[in-house]
């Protein structure tokens, strides 16, 4: 068996510099790939899968060093081998798919001219036989008007196309191995699945190899024969996909699994009262282009509503028009009864205190040249009057209160917090206020899965603590069914679908609703395929 | 952080232009002790030679070289370091304002800079002090307007890159005025351009007053200063006397080691790896 193999990585070190100094990323990792087999790599953030993939197409980042160990590909030893050589193998046999086709494509030129790139000039083979190629794989990989769409320029594509050009790509050499590094994690989880269900298609078609990196399990379960996890560098545990799905072996694989089951119970819902926020049939636009079409909403004091949507559905759009940082043309903001004034500019420090923010990604949030004492005191200071010592206990408090350790973290910089960490600073400064009402705009999803849960389990005690009411916005059904009251469904700037948890989650579910629901990968291997038989293949999805 | 470890680890480059601009004030501040004569005593012969008795000989009318290049450096210096901090308070201010407020003001700010740049500095300086005189003060108020653009350019530019950011939105959404928002929520973020291009700056007007004193437009007679004395004592060249070139000198020593200053100092702050 072992001549059929044609990745094989011993004893793997590689180390990266940072903070003046050089610290292990891969620890000794032993990795082996037979021909068209797909391999998942499984790991949270830093868990160093996207520097096991690159290196095992003899590549390191800058700032990264190779300490030992070797890289061998199809008996070519990739670490001895010089630049020429690698050159050579690099997008004729070897292809990689990275996380943002976006980024990754240049945007000057049309999307066929860069396709064939590697073919005609590395792989000898003539432009036109490339071309028709090209076409033939936009075909099979079910892009629409496969014969043209090649003659575009890169920001005439969506996103989720745009990943499917570059696995064709990828694939245009048939190369032996692909590396694709969480392809599909930029995406949408409606246009997720085509693109997932594109990319095992035409690994299968081709007989490749390849190394699927991602951080999300369930879609490992429907790429790959067989998972690896890493952790912090070294391997956790290793099985074929289905074993490893049904019976994890160590403690950190198990409570991997187990976070997808973190729900809140729910609370009841008092109809009775007046909501806290209600919004109005509120309509937007950004210049010209309508954003919100005839939206309402209400929120009950201690309540979590959920809005959930794809990108561009409108979600944050109505976060903005709540904070007052977007005017509706049309419909109001009320608080507690009372019309908001639609420009945050005008509204009254107690006003604009009551509401807080908490934003998706934590870095930017924080601003890096202030402290945390600072960061949380401001709010303190700023809106309660609360000055020196006071302040300082204040803080105090708040940090116990995010399970931070007052003395260690207080005079902290942002930067030496890790990004759960931070997330909870965030929090922290927010809870700062005192509010009444607190605006977490996908608050999770720059998060790795252990952490969002940790940050989701936050959020629910400190609602039962203190009673806050949340407006949470978010893309992930999960995270919806682990914490929501209530359920708001947006699509295209319009409230599609509404209702308790329960009842959103009971079906029969309503169409889009439905379609949000099913494209929600599961921790079942089979999954996808059930999924798709299901579809009528003849309807592509988007125009649903 | 302490300051001394990235100095010791400074490149040699850095090091040096450090060395000279901390002379270079040094000299300037006690420019009275240092100096053998004063600044505008005549004390001999006009275009004396070197000797032990003038070190660096004397001018076209006699005076002190050595002398008036020691003063030279407190007057070129420190008007340069004047008329840069007000352009810096004014551009500076003004592009930060700019990038925070958006809309009308900062429409009209940069229309403004736009209308000033778009005449040639030199000549709009020319024209500008040949109407109001060349006292210090209006040379001073003149140049720092016109630099005022440049950073005023710079300035918003990065203080655009802060402002997206989620951070000035929690403040601004907070209810923080606009002082807050200058001083605490952005400055700080973009302080590191900032103070690299104070330094080039710097040189720029230094080099600026130099041109203006050489065509007899900058600093006015008998007050010593390194571009007047490169004009007065021009005709020295042809004699193969270097004397009149070692105020030329003082400017080039000054604006290069400013630059290797400036050039660590981005590099400090861009957090690349050390190469």
């Amino acid at each position: 068996m072992s001549n059929d193999t044609l990745l094989e990585i011993r004893d793997l070190r590689i180390e990266g510099h940072y903070e003046n100094a050089w610290h292990p990323l891969i620890k000794g990792i032993d990795l082996t790939l037979k021909c068209g087999e797909v391999l998942g790599l499984i790991g949270e953030s830093g868990a160093g899968k996207s520097t096991l993939g690159l290196a095992s197409m003899g590549y390191v980042r800058d700032g990264c060093r190779i300490t030992g160990g070797s890289v061998c590909f199809d008996g070519i030893q990739l670490l001895e081998s010089s630049a020429e050589t690698l050159r050579k193998l690099r997008g004729l046999r070897i292809a990689y798919v990275a996380q943002s086709a976006a980024a990754s494509f240049n945007p000057a030129h049309r999307l066929i001219d860069q396709h064939v790139e590697t073919a005609v000039t590395n792989g000898g083979i003539d432009r036109a036989k490339a071309e028709a190629e090209a076409v033939e794989l936009y075909r099979i990989l079910r892009l629409p008007d496969p014969e043209h769409i090649g003659q575009r320029y890169p920001h005439q594509l969506s996103g989720g196309q745009l990943q499917r050009v570059m696995t064709a790509m990828a694939m245009a050499c048939h190369p032996d191995l692909i590396i694709f590094d969480e392809p599909t994690t930029a995406l949408d989880v409606t246009t997720q699945i085509e693109v997932l269900a594109a990319i095992r298609d035409a690994v299968k078609t081709f007989g490749s190899a390849a190394l699927y990196i991602s951080h999300d399990l369930a879609v490992v379960a429907q790429m790959a024969d067989r998972i690896m996890v890493l952790r912090h560098g070294s391997l956790v545990e290793e099985a074929q996909t289905r074993t490893m799905l049904s019976a994890p072996q160590q403690q950190y694989t198990q409570s991997l699994w187990a976070v997808r089951n973190f729900h809140t119970s729910a609370k009841a819902c008092p109809t009775h009262e007046k909501p806290l926020l209600e919004v109005r049939n509120a309509d937007a636009r950004y210049g010209h282009q309508p954003v919100l079409h005839d939206v309402s909403l209400k929120l009950y004091r201690g309540q979590t509503l959920a809005v959930i949507g794809e990108s561009g559905s409108g979600k944050s759009t109505t976060a903005r028009l709540i904070s007052g940082l977007l005017q509706p043309t049309s419909g109001q903001v009320l608080y507690d009864g009372e019309a908001l004034p639609a420009d945050y500019r005008q509204r009254s420090k107690e006003q604009l205190r009551r509401i807080q923010m908490i934003y998706q990604i934590p870095d930017t949030a924080l601003n890096p040249r202030q402290r945390i004492v600072d960061i949380i005191g401001r709010p303190l200071n700023f809106y309660l009057g609360l000055k020196g010592k006071a302040l300082r206990e204040r803080v105090a408090e708040l940090l116990r209160m995010i399970d931070l350790e007052p003395a260690k973290y207080m005079d902290r910089l942002p930067r030496e917090l890790s990004g759960g960490q931070k997330q909870r600073i965030c929090i922290a400064r927010a809870l700062a206020a005192e509010p009444q009402l607190i605006i977490c705009d996908e608050v999770t999803s720059a998060l790795d899965q252990l952490v969002a849960e940790g940050v989701l389990k936050l959020l629910d005690r400190i609602q039962r603590e203190l009673g806050v009411a949340y407006l949470f916005i978010t893309h992930d059904v999960a995270t919806v069914r682990a914490i929501a009251d209530e359920v708001l469904v947006m699509q295209r700037g319009r409230v599609v679908d509404h209702g308790s948890r329960e009842a959103i989650f009971q079906p029969p579910y309503r169409d889009y609703t439905g379609l949000l629901f099913s494209c929600e990968p599961e921790m079942d291997p089979d999954w996808l395929d059930r999924l798709l038989a299901t579809r009528n293949p003849t309807s592509p999805l988007a125009t649903v | 952080m302490s300051l001394i470890t990235p100095l010791l680890r400074a490149p040699l480059s850095a090091k040096f232009g450090l060395l000279v601009i901390v002379a270079y004030i040094v000299v300037a501040l006690f420019a009275p002790l240092l100096a053998p004569y004063g600044e505008t005593q005549v004390v001999g012969e006009g275009f004396a030679p070197w000797s032990p008795e003038f070190l660096l000989g004397t001018d076209n009318l006699g005076r002190d070289m050595f002398s008036r290049l020691l003063y030279g450096a407190r007057n070129t210096l420190g008007i340069a370091f004047l008329t840069t901090s007000l352009a810096f308070l004014l551009g500076g201010l003004c592009g930060l304002v700019a990038a925070i407020k958006g809309g009308w003001i900062d429409q009209g700010l940069s229309r403004v800079v736009d209308l000033l740049m778009a005449i040639p500095q030199l000549i709009f300086a020319l024209l500008i002090l040949s109407v109001v005189g060349t006292t210090a003060t209006s040379l001073v108020l003149v140049i720092a307007l016109l630099d005022a653009t440049r950073v005023f350019r710079l300035s918003r530019a990065v203080a655009m890159n802060v402002v997206v950011q989620d951070f000035v939105e929690a403040a601004r959404l907070r209810g923080e005025g606009l002082w807050w928002l200058v001083t605490r929520e952005v400055l700080p973020n973009a302080a590191a351009p900032l103070i690299a291009e104070f330094g080039l700056r710097f040189c720029f007007v230094f080099l600026f007053i130099s041109a203006l004193s050489f065509l007899g437009l900058g600093i006015q007679p008998p007050t010593a200063d390194w571009g007047s004395m490169v004009r007065d004592n021009a005709v020295l060249i042809t004699f193969g006397d270097l004397s009149p070139l070692l105020p030329a000198l003082a400017v080039a020593l000054i604006t290069v080691s400013v630059n290797f200053v400036v050039d660590w100092v981005l590099h400090l702050s861009s957090g690349l790896k050390e190469c």
